[in-house]
């Protein structure tokens, strides 16, 4: 996409085409007379923006499953109090407080939502994808949660135990998800390609070693 | 308040689609108004809870009908405008008229790691925690015509304090400018019969995280 080589002093013009959206037109309004109020900064802006593009996102949640599939202790710790688990990992931004890990077992699979608004634990998996901010996603997931499910080709056994965990604090939640069969002696490295960002949502499963290269 | 975005349990939405390689940002304005969104929290013009409620608040069309950064900037900008840190005037000329308020500090290059590290909600206890895990406990039933974060599913339901989180502030009261007013936080774990009816789930358990207020012994 784009970089963000544009011009403060004059308005930037990303997209194709002179035809800009009223939404374009008032985002730059407001930019421009926040900046021009001295609210804000917009290189700050620039760096935040490129930030969510380009480092934060579920590759580091990935990583915090895979340690914890591998070190019985940092699971354990990791169950206890995620935030301070996930800051002794030390090469990530630091946590916010009230990060909390759910973990699937054979009887149960959890599964996270927001039907309030949109609370997703980004530190650990980024922004949230479209889809889970959406109203099919927030009206169903805590009545119809299977039904969910199978519309992101999922299908538990009957008598799994889902449980659904509606964000409507600011505790956020992530899935510890079950380790695939067959990644005996695998590194953590290579565990972590397998932890896709649905499987710590509950919306999907990790990938099997027969999907990945 | 009772409004459409408490969508818990409604019907209709249809199936969720999935995008499948979704990129950060579908448009270049989604990021920046992300962005001024975490710089003006840091900052200290509005808290998270005054956003939802901004959200909350529009027409439910509106609402409805718009993207997800779209409500986020209609929200942002009757903050703006509503708290006095611009003028409905000067957003619509696209340029400030007069100087702005002081606000308590700016997110500046400098410190921008850590205006997106996510602050901690936890505040002085003002009183003892009422109940504990494997307490039985009613939600209210509450209808306030402002924010609440006690979803319409989940009022008047029996359910079990399974974990508390400590003292947080609270948003009913953050939102409408009353002050943080700290309150006890549990997880508190339902029943898909108790929420859904018999025709529900056998295998449903839901939870939410609770505030004190919310819950009454059962």
């Amino acid at each position: 996409m784009a970089g963000h080589d544009h011009d403060h002093d004059h308005h930037h013009d990303h997209d194709h085409g002179s035809e800009l959206s009223e939404t374009q037109l008032r985002v730059r309004a407001l930019e421009t007379v926040l900046t021009e109020k001295g609210y804000i900064d917009p290189t700050a802006l620039d760096a935040i923006v490129e930030a969510y593009e380009t480092k934060i996102g579920p590759r580091n949640g990935a990583v915090v499953v895979a340690r914890a599939w591998t070190d019985p202790t940092f699971k354990k710790a990791l169950l206890a109090d995620a935030t301070k688990a996930v800051a002794s990992m030390g090469h990530m931004s630091r946590v916010g407080d009230h990060l909390v890990a759910v973990e699937n077992t054979p009887n149960r699979h959890n599964m996270i939502v927001c039907t309030l608004c949109s609370c997703y634990p980004w530190e650990v998996l980024g922004l949230p994808p479209v889809w889970y901010k959406s109203a099919p996603y927030r009206s169903r997931a805590v009545k119809d949660p299977r039904g969910v499910l199978n519309d992101f080709g999922v299908t538990l056994p009957k008598d799994t135990e889902v449980r659904v965990w509606d964000s409507t604090a600011e505790t956020r939640f992530i899935v510890l998800p079950m380790r695939p069969a067959g990644t005996e002696g695998w590194s953590e490295e290579k565990l972590a390609d397998l932890v896709t960002r649905d499987s710590m949502i509950g919306t999907g499963m990790p990938l099997k070693p027969s999907e990945v290269k | 308040m009772d409004g459409v975005h408490d969508m818990g349990g409604m019907d209709g939405f249809g199936k969720v689609e999935v995008e499948q390689n979704e990129p950060p940002f579908h448009h270049p304005w989604e990021g920046r108004v992300l962005a001024m969104q975490r710089a003006m929290g840091y900052a200290g013009a509005w808290h998270i809870d005054h956003s939802r409620f901004a959200q909350e608040k529009l027409p439910p069309l509106s609402y409805l009908g718009s993207s997800y950064y779209q409500r986020w900037m209609l929200a942002m900008e009757s903050n703006v405008t509503e708290r006095g840190f611009a003028t409905p005037d000067e957003l619509k000329a696209g340029h400030a008229s007069t100087p702005g308020k002081a606000l308590p500090r700016k997110l500046t290059l400098d410190v921008v790691g850590a205006g997106m590290c996510r602050s901690s909600f936890y505040r002085q206890q003002q009183g003892p925690q009422k109940f504990k895990p494997g307490d039985r406990v009613r939600t209210t039933n509450i209808h306030p015509a402002t924010h609440t974060r006690l979803p319409r599913y989940a009022r008047d339901k029996v359910g079990v304090v399974e974990f508390c989180h400590g003292c947080h502030m609270f948003p009913d009261s953050v939102a409408t400018d009353r002050g943080d007013s700290p309150q006890w936080l549990y997880t508190v774990v339902f029943d898909g019969h108790e929420l859904w009816g018999p025709d529900a789930d056998p295998t449903l358990k839901i939870s939410i995280d609770a505030f004190e207020p919310y819950l009454e012994g059962a």
